[in-house]
């Protein structure tokens, strides 16, 4: 009988399953669903205000919630790696192996971090206030962070044999991320301050998606006056709906093409 | 001041006692218009305007008269130029509607303008569809008291003042209302006025707006959502009290501009949510006692030029920058303020930190310096380096600091007992 290729769609959704339900038997997904959980009703407790406490939670889901996507990535491929080679021996496309790896652990701690935010959110009476736009904005940015880092984790296993040296690349690429970058960023800002610099910086932001995602959540906050004050290329941006259509734009991109680089990578890798 | 305000208060009294003559205009009285009033009438009479629209500009009052509104008569300019001109002494209006003032890019038409004249009374007054409201034109000792003016002005360059007083002293600008005009009450060269308890909202450019005005007193007035709060400029000892601030929220926009203003006294003031709480330039010797400023972009920006002023007893809470300083150099003392971000601790229990507060986080001094660095507002990155100048201060004013920060905030009117 002649092998059969398995239908690459159907077979990425069972592998997604697989990997999906493989994370919530080994209670990851709980833990960081809970932590979430915690984090909603013990900031809700302290302040009680909505709005406020969008602003604290920003600063929370910005830093964090990258640094997890990160993480898991990276240990959740290194750990399945005798599942990955097994089912590299079935009629199955690699692209389907792969992105449905990813997505079952990104979909995973997308849902751990929507529900453990937003239980308390609603519980605390989020309907009825005018946060909602906001809170929202904050979960999907949040949903597009793991998805990102999730998958920029995965090129970097994919891309190295040895775990360590894969951990230590992707705490790495956190941590510029995070915090590097925005130090460069700034130098940069103080060395040229004669020049011009409103178009720059703003294109600057679009290449760093924590960047990205804090001008986002900014955006959609009274603060945003804040920015505008500085010219008119800033005005034009944080004041009208351009800003966010580019930013969610570019999000877009950011998470669109890891995912092909992986898929990409993963035909040729030799394994 | 006061016995003056009595004064002319008791004059229309005296006139009526004397002669007690009353004028009544309505459009089925012998008297159909109000210049025709005006013409017959004498010297201390009262027309006494009954309700129905006049269709009526260019009204002089030439001699001290009394028009007093019944059940809120309209006076309608048509848009053809000013309505009521007052040339005399001792004239009071009560209780008039004046709509459509002319607009003119050549004469700023009023709807009641004021010329050389004193001891005048201008009260109850509905001011609708206007180009100026109430223009004081070197004219001394009068009152204007609880009128409602309501503009729809759009653009900066074809609107006009709510009240605008032009060389004129000794006035009393009293609860009142005013909306939607370019400058809500505009001050030039106006001595020892009072404005007091009015409420300026929503208009284009400022609220309150003072120009080479000195020795004037403004309390208890509410300013908001205006395109740029109050700005007094070029002025000399002006006291600001119990006013609020509030909502003057955009990219340009403060709640108090200060700019050249020497010897002021500013104390109860609650600045809300507005983009920079005070815009201070070279402005000395001022004191600032008691104020809250809550929710602010910037609470206080100081531009420069800024010697021998004093903060003390104000609360700072939930700024997103306290303060912002362009220079290395300080010679203004801040002392026993509440600072919202205060993180030390008060052993000795006496209600002051023990280690001092420096207002000026770094990050705020290189938006400074740099503007666009604005866009790292709220990132992990600044958050390191605010907490290391913190420690080790390096580029913000080293003197600087609040050596006495308040553990709890200044709850108004109960002043802290000094040990």
């Amino acid at each position: 009988m002649p092998s059969r290729q398995y239908h690459p769609i159907k077979a990425m959704i069972k592998i997604l399953k697989y990997s999906f339900y493989d994370l919530m038997r080994s209670r990851w997904s709980y833990v960081y669903f809970l932590f979430y959980l915690l984090l909603g009703f013990v900031l809700l407790f302290l302040n009680n205000d909505l709005s406020k406490a969008v602003i604290t939670l920003m600063n929370v889901i910005i830093v964090l919630v990258p640094l997890i996507g990160t993480i898991f990535g990276v240990m959740y491929f290194y750990n399945s790696k005798e599942f990955t080679e097994l089912l590299l021996a079935q009629p199955i496309k690699r692209s389907s192996i792969f992105i449905g790896q990813y997505l079952g652990v990104a979909g995973s701690l997308s849902m751990s971090l929507v529900l453990g935010l937003g239980i308390p959110f609603v519980i605390y009476g989020l309907f009825e206030s005018n946060a909602i736009w906001d809170f929202s904005l904050l979960l999907i940015t949040g949903a597009f962070l793991t998805l990102i880092f999730t998958a920029l984790s995965f090129n970097i296993a994919l891309s190295n044999e040895n775990k360590i040296k894969g951990f230590g690349y992707a705490v790495l690429m956190w941590l510029f991320l995070a915090v590097i970058y925005d130090g460069l960023f700034l130098m940069s800002l103080i060395v040229f301050e004669q020049y011009p610099l409103d178009s720059f910086s703003l294109a600057a932001t679009m290449f760093n998606p924590i960047d990205l995602s804090r001008t986002l959540i900014l955006l959609k906050l009274d603060i945003s006056a804040l920015l505008g004050y500085t010219g008119a290329v800033f005005k034009q941006f944080f004041g009208t709906y351009i800003g966010v259509v580019i930013s969610f734009v570019m999000l877009g991109f950011w998470t669109l093409i890891p995912i092909l680089r992986l898929s990409f990578k993963a035909k040729r890798k030799d394994f | 001041m006061r016995t003056l305000l009595l004064l002319f208060c008791a004059l229309p009294f005296l006139g009526n006692s004397l002669k007690a003559n009353t004028i009544i205009v309505c459009a089925s009285c012998e008297v159909t218009s109000i210049k025709e009033g005006v013409r017959i009438a004498s010297d201390f009479d009262t027309l006494l305007i009954k309700k129905g629209t006049y269709k009526e500009y260019n009204i002089r009052i030439d001699k001290p008269l009394t028009l007093l509104g019944e059940n809120n008569p309209v006076i309608d300019g048509q848009e053809k130029g000013e309505i009521i001109t007052i040339v005399s002494d001792n004239v009071t209006l009560d209780g008039l509607v004046i709509v459509n003032v002319g607009t003119s890019y050549t004469a700023d038409y009023a709807a009641v303008r004021v010329v050389k004249s004193a001891d005048f009374l201008i009260q109850n007054l509905v001011l609708e569809k206007l180009f100026f409201g109430i223009y004081l034109e070197k004219s001394n000792n009068g009152k204007i008291y609880a009128n409602k003016i309501v503009g729809d002005a759009v653009d900066e360059y074809n609107s006009g003042n709510g009240i605008q007083l032009w060389y004129s002293k000794n006035i009393v600008v009293e609860e009142n209302t005013v909306q939607q005009v370019r400058d809500g009450i505009y001050l030039e060269f106006s001595d020892n006025i009072g404005i007091i308890n009015n409420i300026s909202s929503n208009n284009l450019r400022y609220g309150l707006h003072f120009m080479f005005s000195n020795d004037d007193l403004y309390e208890g007035n509410t300013f908001e959502n205006n395109g740029a709060g109050v700005a007094v400029m070029f002025s000399k000892k002006i006291i600001m009290r119990n006013n609020t601030f509030k909502r003057n929220w955009g990219t340009a926009s403060f709640g108090l501009l200060l700019k050249e203003i020497n010897d002021a006294d500013i104390s109860g003031n609650t600045f809300e949510e507005n983009t920079i709480g005070i815009n201070i330039e070279g402005s000395n010797r001022i004191n600032y006692n008691d104020n809250n400023f809550i929710k602010n972009g910037w609470a206080i920006k100081v531009r420069g030029a800024c010697y021998t002023n004093a903060f003390i007893h104000n609360n700072f809470m939930y700024n997103s920058f306290d303060i912002a300083y362009n220079s290395n150099l300080n010679d203004n003392i801040f002392k026993e303020n509440y600072w919202s971000n205060y993180t030390g601790y008060d052993l000795d229990k006496n209600g002051f930190g023990d280690i001092p507060y420096r207002p000026v986080k770094l990050f705020s001094y290189i938006v400074n310096r740099t503007p666009e660095t604005i866009i790292l507002l709220r990132s992990l990155f600044m958050d390191i380096i605010d907490f290391s100048e913190k420690v080790s201060p390096v580029f913000t004013p080293d003197d600087l600091v609040d050596s006495h920060p308040l553990m709890r905030p200044v709850v108004r009117e109960t002043k802290i007992v000094k040990k």
